[in-house]
């Protein structure tokens, strides 16, 4: 089977845009990829969208009329907050398939503010009655049972905040640019223990789009700028104790991780940088341990060693991460394969992990939806 | 197990929750035969094993331990904060997750694998667009001797 490459991806600087659409975000970012790549949408065979807002809306299509309707096939794609990376991933296993040499991705979200939670049920909303479904507190509950299980304290969990919005002043696509001292993230406003305001993702508006081609196409149009995709997996989340009351977010991870080491042919060891799903601080500890950046039991102490910041052993969210660049959940899972990619490239200014040659991205739907790619810098 | 008697009473406000032919509320789930894993409420096939037609259905402990918690302090607007959600593992098996109440909110107060006790009542006051109350199920740390 012909090897899939990354030719065109680029991304929408993070924001509030409400006076434009979905389908218009979603395609100015599929333009800004196709300049990328060096491509028209006349060469482009199929598309796959992600949104979740407008999952009933045909986005793909609606998308289609802003930049050219050629008539492909388009597909629309919801899978939680995976669903960039699963629409990425539809475009790689059509690729794979042999269906099609040139194929594109686009992510795209528009949100409001405030919390995400669960749907109202029918009778009564069940909020603060049975426990809360909201997101701050459900990953708050995942860090919680992290720190039964190995100590880990409030301020380790706070210390992944203060990491991703340093690195997110690097990054002139990011929502925020600022730094959070320590103090600050601990004395915001308490979310739900041990999330404060400034541990939780930023809800904001945002697409990103890759063009994927095959190794043929690759060839033809110069490998120089291309980015090898080593591994595309997607999992759900296996039956665990407790998984009908508090997600799981641990298993599906650690086997779609377990399972990409495997198709890339690598180990977490030879990774240069990871973009992992930090949609609250809690999470992002949880998730070195799943993606075996540490063993288990060692996350707190890997964020306390520095070894996730920028310069260190394995740099985790350079981007600034959901924490600091923000999380327009459709889109999130192709903005993370932007900014590997543009690392591999070598064209990631001033936050360049210096000869990178293996990026990690992974996200994860609550419910559960875990889709981990490994990407490869092809140019010496 | 008895029928849902003629609706005199506040309506559950999960469909797990079921009251007896003398009028106690319990929790009820559902144990497969093959596998022995306990789900709260009713399934087709088990979810871990797939059984199909292995589900025996019966009422789950009222005692359990604290698994994980979070203090909400900020929900959506008129949910009265703050409050423990949290994940309890009932004896026997299963796990809930809900209001942990009569503690306090603060992280100090609560321990990890503390013995909790189910109870049931009314809804905090909510009612549905029709204005049918609602029973409900809390988690209270466990008073000393109150048996299974």
């Amino acid at each position: 089977m012909s090897d899939v490459y990354v030719l065109g991806i680029d991304m929408l600087k993070f924001g509030r845009f409400p006076e434009r659409t979905v389908p218009q975000l979603g395609a100015e970012a599929a333009l800004l990829a196709l300049d990328d790549a060096g491509l028209t949408v006349q060469q482009v065979e199929a598309l796959y969208c992600a949104n979740l807002g407008q999952a009933n809306g045909m986005v793909a299509q609606r998308l289609l009329r802003e930049i050219g309707q050629t008539g492909i096939p388009a597909v629309n794609v919801a899978n939680a907050c995976a669903a960039g990376a699963t629409a990425f991933r539809e475009a790689w296993i059509s690729i794979k398939a042999g269906l099609y040499d040139v194929v594109l991705a686009v992510g795209v979200e528009q949100m409001g503010r405030g919390l995400l939670g669960g749907a109202a049920p029918q009778g009564i909303s069940t909020e603060g009655l049975l426990g809360s479904s909201t997101m701050p507190a459900v990953f708050a509950e995942a860090g919680m049972e992290h720190s039964r299980k190995y100590g880990t304290t409030f301020e380790q969990f706070a210390k992944v905040s203060v990491k991703n919005h340093k690195h997110s002043t690097l990054n002139p696509k990011a929502m925020y640019r600022y730094e959070t001292p320590l103090p600050e993230v601990m004395s915001a406003e308490m979310i739900a223990y041990p999330n404060t305001k400034l541990m939780c993702s930023v809800n904001v508006d945002g697409a990103a789009a890759a063009v994927l081609v095959s190794e043929r196409k690759a060839r033809e149009l110069g490998m120089k700028r291309a980015v090898r995709v080593k591994a595309s997996v997607l999992t759900s989340d296996p039956w665990q104790e407790r998984d009908l009351v508090m997600a799981d977010i641990n298993t599906c991870t650690r086997i779609a991780a377990q399972q990409a080491y495997e198709m890339a042919g690598i180990g977490p060891d030879e990774l240069d940088l990871v973009e992992l799903h930090d949609c609250f601080a809690t999470a992002e500890i949880l998730h070195y341990e799943n993606l075996g950046l540490c063993r288990d039991g060692e996350g707190g102490r890997l964020i306390d060693s520095g070894e996730t910041t920028l310069g260190g052993r394995i740099p985790v969210n350079v981007s600034g991460g959901l924490l600091s660049k923000g999380h327009p959940l459709g889109a999130t899972g192709i903005a993370n394969i932007y900014e590997i990619s543009t690392h591999l490239r070598g064209e990631a200014g001033e936050r360049q992990i210096e000869g990178a040659r293996y990026g990690l991205t992974h996200v994860l739907g609550l419910g559960s939806a875990c889709a981990i790619h490994i990407l490869e810098r092809v140019s010496a | 197990m008895s029928e849902a008697r003629e609706n005199t009473g506040p309506l559950p406000v999960v469909p797990f929750i079921k009251t007896s032919a003398d009028g106690d509320a319990y929790l009820e789930g559902s144990v497969c035969k093959r596998c022995d894993t306990t789900h709260l409420g009713l399934r087709l096939a088990c979810s871990k094993c797939g059984a199909r037609d292995a589900l025996q259905v019966g009422p789950l402990a009222k005692r359990g331990t604290l698994h994980t918690f979070t203090i909400v302090h900020r929900s959506f607007p008129g949910v009265a904060v703050p409050y423990v959600s949290a994940v309890v593992d009932l004896d026997g098996g299963g796990s809930i997750k809900g209001n942990l109440i009569n503690v306090q909110p603060d992280p100090e107060h609560i321990a990890f694998g503390m013995p909790v006790e189910v109870v049931f009542g009314d809804a905090l006051g909510r009612k549905d667009a029709k204005g049918n109350s609602y029973l409900s199920y809390f988690f209270q740390p466990a008073s000393q001797g109150s048996s299974r």
